[in-house]
């Protein structure tokens, strides 16, 4: 049994737990990280899943991460690197495709193939979309303002918030009443006319969700979308170079240097409480240590459910909580090949293919969506499902052998709860791996003899391998009713439990998921703040 | 990335101090030589040949063209005759600035537009109830403007159209070597000009027969840079520099009424509903808070200046766009500078600037902010009349003196 104390113990050594041990052993508190896997980062992380195959195995592009804590830690002394994406590709079965660029004109010629109307409307809707994600930029830089609480700073906070919706004009609140109320489909609706430009915008808004493009509220998600940016810039997305994980690595690297301890392959199996309060943690292995405070990194229901236990907890707090929805759809499959791609609309150019150096998006239609979403709503995944696919190599070559490439597919719908029941994934792996090769080969005919390994993570995996609940790539799902004061749980979203001296930093609190580090860095702000360290 | 013009094939072979920008989407000439001083004078003392075929263009036609062309412009374009061709701008519901351009009479029921920026999208979102058709034609008509004292003497060894009978603003349909063009009698640089308008497919031919016929005249291809002194000379105000469209400002205080950017004169209040009617009369009510004014420089303090660091006066030879902070003689800053140039023609240092409506009169002393050896300081700038640039042979007819 160990007694050595911690002023901190996080839990957990995903991305938003080095965020936080960071800011905290800054502080010049005693800090240890413990990580269940072998290697650091959780959903943001590297492996070499083939010799000389680097893998983003799961998050593969970031934007949303918060450029303060890239200047606070210091990350790029830390060995950070990001490099832009430079397109946003969009394939069509039929041998038309439209690519998007950061060069406006080239992109407006590019939709205008497909509506005139729209590719001059296209920067119009960037800007709207740009100014409220300014706006918003507020609210995931802060914790979220509590409408119910009666502390007069929290009523000042949302006071402010109104003023400036109010300063953008009345265009921005309308846009604002829309997003919040509207589906992904019917906002794009209001602007656009080109199914083309539409069908691959809307899936932003459904992204971790067990939503469809049409479904309600899916606006929103768009938006989170929209608020990334890269030295300022607003709206790019990137990839780390070396693959997400050395993002995790660089904020590892920034703790380490500020003393904080990091120990892998150390699960943890409970949270050691005394009188109700938490005193520190025991390992798998029974080792005990203890801490001022504990902080998890894991989302909600592992923190609770699992490592605090219901007996511990108040029944309102465990009722409100269950109904916190996770209901993971996506999947990945990283694929390892043995030259570029070559998309049949849009051959390569001598080994070159501009149109390859950003995102692609299998995402020929809105019924295809629609239809894809469909299948989960049954309990099984899609046949053709939306992929989001990345050749990260393409930009950053250190990932994989000279000439090779990595082909990296997020793919929604895959619902963790398929009719067998979740726990016969296994059986259904290969299959989905199949359905999602399949139909990318539909576009990219050559692809299949190409392939040197292939790994498919089915969100049973996710859950299994990454301590996903229900393999939710966000930690719960990014719907309104989950967002701001509300997560995870209406009264606890400042990163407080009902637990004293037991905080949480994950995904599953304000501003919520993705590579952002902000719950991470709000956590540690609100630790800080209380002395209880 | 953007796209070669149809006059690529001959302006890319001249243009030898490969000096190029992006405008509009298309490679555009900044400059033939590594200098754009031989080009200037060619447009002032002869004439200069330059490729505008990525100004957009927009033909607009059916039984309701002129009453759409009323409804989104702020000048009453039912009173546009045939062949006529005016200069207006038009704006949002608001009445903040989207764009300005020229509007075209060209038939009973056919009109053309053009325009800076985009602005299909915008002229079909206001175009519903109105029986008129709206087609893009920027990618399929290629132009040239050939501006200068001896354009019109190029122009009448290449065309059989009265030449001297085309008023300024204008236009004229004919033909060149055989094929169809259409003249107008209008340009960016403030002097004796005009504008050839063919299909791309006659791009090339147009070229090659204005420079073989201007040669004897002087002639000489010119590039945005040489332009840019002369638009400045002109007075005119340009988008994204001197005023921002309305629709790419992320706040309110960067959008312009055309009141405030000078051209109230181009808006018709008083007839049927347009698009910001009733937010511009509210605003001639009030009156705009801010002017677009032209400044010159005081060479004398300018030269003062210099000689402190032991410098004889450094001019750019170029136009200037950063924008530069505009003060009264007490200190405060009421307003910015927003591009200006030394007028080799006129021996001025101008500016356009856009200043606060109580400092705006003629005559009105000011402080320019001008940096000398990376020091910033501020001197005499004098409120003047615009155009600074305007000779009687732009708008006279031939046998009139120039
Ligand atoms: C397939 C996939 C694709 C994605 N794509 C993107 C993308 O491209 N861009 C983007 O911005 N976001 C993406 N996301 C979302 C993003 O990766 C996550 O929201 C984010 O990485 C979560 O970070 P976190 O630190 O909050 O939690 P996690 O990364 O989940 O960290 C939790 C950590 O706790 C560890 N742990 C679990 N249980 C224990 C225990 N008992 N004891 C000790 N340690 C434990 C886990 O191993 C893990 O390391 C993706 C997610 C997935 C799954």
């Amino acid at each position: 049994m160990t007694t050595s104390r911690y002023d901190a113990i996080i839990v957990g050594g995903g991305h938003n737990g080095l965020v936080c041990a960071a800011y905290l052993a800054r502080a010049g508190r005693k800090v240890l990280v413990l990580e269940r896997r072998h290697v650091l980062g959780g959903a943001a992380v590297t492996e070499e899943l083939h010799p000389g195959f680097h893998f983003s195995v799961c998050s593969y592009v970031v934007s949303l991460f918060r450029p303060k804590i890239i200047r606070d830690l210091e990350l790029a002394r830390h060995g950070l690197e990001m490099i832009p994406l430079e397109s946003a590709f969009t394939p069509l079965p039929d041998g038309r495709s439209l690519c998007r660029w950061p060069d406006w004109h080239r992109t407006r010629r590019e939709i205008a193939q497909f509506s005139a109307r729209d590719a001059d409307l296209y920067p119009e809707f960037g800007l709207a979309m740009g100014k409220m994600a300014y706006f918003a930029r507020e609210l995931i830089d802060n914790p979220a303002p509590d409408p119910a609480s009666f502390d007069p700073r929290e009523l000042m906070r949302l006071l402010r918030l109104g003023k400036r919706l109010r300063s953008l004009g009345p265009d921005l609140m309308h846009l604002n009443t829309q997003l919040l109320t509207m589906s992904a489909v019917d906002f794009l609706d209001l602007w656009f006319e080109s199914e083309v430009l539409k069908a691959p915008m809307s899936v932003s808004g459904v992204i971790g969700t067990f939503l469809g493009v049409r479904s309600p509220g899916t606006a929103y998600v768009l938006l989170h979308h929209y608020m990334g940016e890269i030295d300022g810039a607003f709206r790019s997305w990137g990839l780390v170079k070396g693959g997400n994980g050395q993002l995790s690595n660089a904020v590892a690297s920034a703790a380490r240097a500020s003393g904080a301890e990091i120990r892998t392959e150390a699960p943890v199996s409970r949270i050691l409480l005394r009188n109700g309060e938490a005193e520190g943690v025991v390992l798998d292995n029974g080792d005990e240590i203890h801490a001022k405070v504990v902080v998890s990194g894991l989302d909600p229901r592992r923190t609770f459910l699992g490592l605090v236990g219901e007996a511990n907890l108040d029944d309102a707090f465990v009722t409100r909580l269950s109904r916190f929805k996770f209901r993971g759809s996506s999947g990945k499959v990283n694929l390892a090949v043995d030259r570029l791609p070559e998309f049949a609309c849009r051959p390569n150019d001598n080994g070159r293919a501009d149109h390859l150096r950003g995102d692609i998006a299998i995402a020929p239609g809105i019924d295809y969506l629609e239809t894809a979403y469909d299948e989960a709503k049954y309990g099984d995944f899609s046949r053709r499902p939306y992929i989001n696919v990345v050749i990260p190599s393409v930009l950053d070559p250190s990932v994989a052998p000279p000439g090779k490439h990595i082909v990296s597919c997020f793919v929604q719908y895959a619902p963790y709860h398929i009719k067998e029941g979740a726990d016969h994934w296994p059986n259904r792996r290969e299959a989905f791996g199949d359905a999602v090769v399949d139909t990318l080969a539909e576009y990219c005919p050559g692809l299949k003899d190409t392939i040197l390994y292939r790994q498919v993570l089915t969100p049973w995996d996710l859950e299994k391998e990454f301590g996903l609940t229900e393999g939710n790539i966000f930690h719960g799902e990014l719907s309104p009713e989950q967002l701001l004061f509300q997560r995870p749980v209406s009264g606890w979203a400042h990163y407080r439990t009902p637990i004293a001296r037991l905080w949480m930093c994950g995904s599953g609190t304000h501003p919520g998921g993705g590579v952002m580090g902000a719950p991470g860095m709000l956590a540690a702000r609100a630790i800080l703040k209380t002395n209880a360290t | 990335m953007p796209i070669p013009s149809p006059f690529h094939p001959r302006t890319s072979a001249l243009c030898t101090g490969l000096r190029w920008k992006d405008w509009s989407g298309y490679h555009a000439v900044c400059s033939y030589g590594t200098c754009h001083e031989p080009e200037y004078f060619a447009f002032r003392h002869a004439a200069g040949l330059m490729d505008v075929t990525p100004l957009h263009k927009y033909d607009v036609s059916g039984p309701d063209a002129a009453a759409f062309l009323a409804r989104v412009m702020v000048k009453n374009i039912l009173k546009l005759r045939i062949g006529q061709v005016t200069y207006c701008c038009w704006c949002d519901e608001f009445g903040k600035l989207l764009d300005d351009g020229t509007v075209w009479r060209l038939d009973e029921h056919a009109y053309r537009v053009t325009a800076a920026e985009p602005n299909l999208a915008w002229l079909r979102r206001n175009a519903d109830g109105f029986d008129v058709t709206i087609a893009d034609t920027t990618e399929r008509i290629a132009a040239v403007s050939l501006q200068g004292p001896n354009a019109r003497a190029i122009l009448k060894q290449v065309t059989d159209a009265d030449m001297d009978a085309l008023r300024f603003f204008w236009l004229t349909r004919t033909t060149i070597g055989g094929r169809d063009a259409i003249i107008t009698r209008t340009g960016y640089t403030g002097d004796l000009g005009y504008e050839v308008w063919v299909d791309n497919d006659d791009a090339l031919p147009l070229w090659d027969t204005l420079m073989s016929a201007g040669r004897p005249f002087g002639i000489a291809p010119t590039g945005l840079d040489a332009l840019d002194v002369c638009r400045v000379e002109a007075g005119f105000i340009m988008n994204a520099v001197d005023y921002y469209s309305a629709n790419h400002c992320v706040i309110e205080a960067r959008k312009s009424t055309p009141y405030e950017a000078g051209l109230g004169w181009t808006v018709n209040l008083d007839r049927d509903p347009f698009v910001g009617q009733s937010a511009l009369r509210a605003e001639k009510e009030r009156g705009a808070t801010r002017r677009f004014v032209g400044l010159e420089i005081d060479w004398d303090e300018f030269e003062a200046l210099h000689a402190r660091y032991g410098l004889p006066p450094e001019l750019c030879s170029e136009a200037w766009r950063d924008p530069r902070p505009v003060y009264t003689a007490g200190g405060t800053q009421v307003g910015q500078a927003t591009s200006g140039a030394w007028s080799p023609i006129l021996k001025r240092n101008l500016a356009l600037a856009t200043v606060d409506r109580p400092h705006a009169a003629i005559g009105q002393t000011l402080r320019i902010e001008t940096t000398v050896e990376f020091v910033r300081h501020r001197i005499t700038a004098t409120v003047v009349e615009k155009p600074f640039f305007d000779p009687p042979r732009k708008r006279a007819v031939a046998g009139d003196a120039s």
